[in-house]
């Protein structure tokens, strides 16, 4: 638990934070990024919430559980949508929605342009399970560890 | 006159490795067929501008998978570490 003064501002930035990783997860298959970069930005803000108010205190408001469940959540996302290319026909991990005209399937012009979300196929999809694995993994990383050392002590 | 010896063995072994990285000649790679393919075949391919995110999530995707589950396995052995003390409080 910090002064009033540092908890006011990461109260203030987290959103930004939050928005900051979502949107490098979401054009993950547009520009620089992707699911890890971005799920380690979002746990960058849950870790200056940790270090705001203490590790008691966000543990007992987010808790290991929600984001232990949030990793195991984005790891079968990820498997499950890498498995689902065998119903249309695929292999494991081919790209059964790329270039389909539905959602995500928009045809990309060859060499460099602006870019288009609606693009990626199942791309984008695995960057936000990514994302979700890894912002839980590395947040109930910190938090296990700070409690682990009795951060609560001071 | 250990020390010289000393001396030009570094001296040796610095001029084998500067040798050998000037030797190389830098942005021509011996075999690029597998770059220009995934440059040249990625954007209709998988649909990505982006052909980083194209290799490591859509032709890489095993290696990705791999990344994920060491991730997980991480987090496992850490919960298994400070298991005892995150279930002190409890009991």
């Amino acid at each position: 638990m910090m002064t009033k003064i540092v908890r006011a501002a990461a109260g203030i930035l987290f959103p930004f934070v939050l928005i900051f990783g979502f949107y490098i997860v979401a054009h993950g298959h547009l520009t620089p990024g992707g699911g890890f970069q971005g799920g380690a930005v979002i746990a960058t803000g849950i870790v200056l919430l940790i270090a705001a108010f203490g590790a008691g205190e966000i543990g007992r408001r987010i808790g290991p559980g929600a984001l232990k469940g949030s990793e195991a959540l984005g790891l079968l996302l990820f498997i499950g949508t890498a498995a689902a290319a065998f119903g249309f026909g695929g292999t494991f991990f081919s790209n059964w929605l790329a270039n389909g005209g539905a959602v995500f399937g928009n045809i990309v012009a060859f060499g460099p342009n602006p870019g288009d979300l609606n693009t990626g196929g199942v791309i984008p999809l695995m960057n936000l399970a990514v994302g979700i694995e890894v912002l839980g993994a590395l947040s109930v990383i910190v938090l296990l560890m700070l409690k682990g050392v009795g951060e609560e002590a001071e | 006159m250990r020390g010289i010896a000393r001396a030009l063995t570094v001296v040796i072994l610095a001029g084998a490795f500067l040798y050998l990285a000037f030797a190389l000649s830098f942005g021509a790679p011996a075999a690029s067929e597998m770059d220009d393919y995934f440059i040249g075949h990625g954007q209709e391919q998988t649909g990505a501008n982006n052909i980083v995110t194209a290799v490591v999530f859509d032709y890489r995707g095993f290696d990705t998978l791999g990344e994920a589950t060491v991730l997980f396995t991480a987090v496992l052995g850490v919960g298994l570490l400070f298991r005892k003390f995150s279930t002190e409080e409890d009991e």
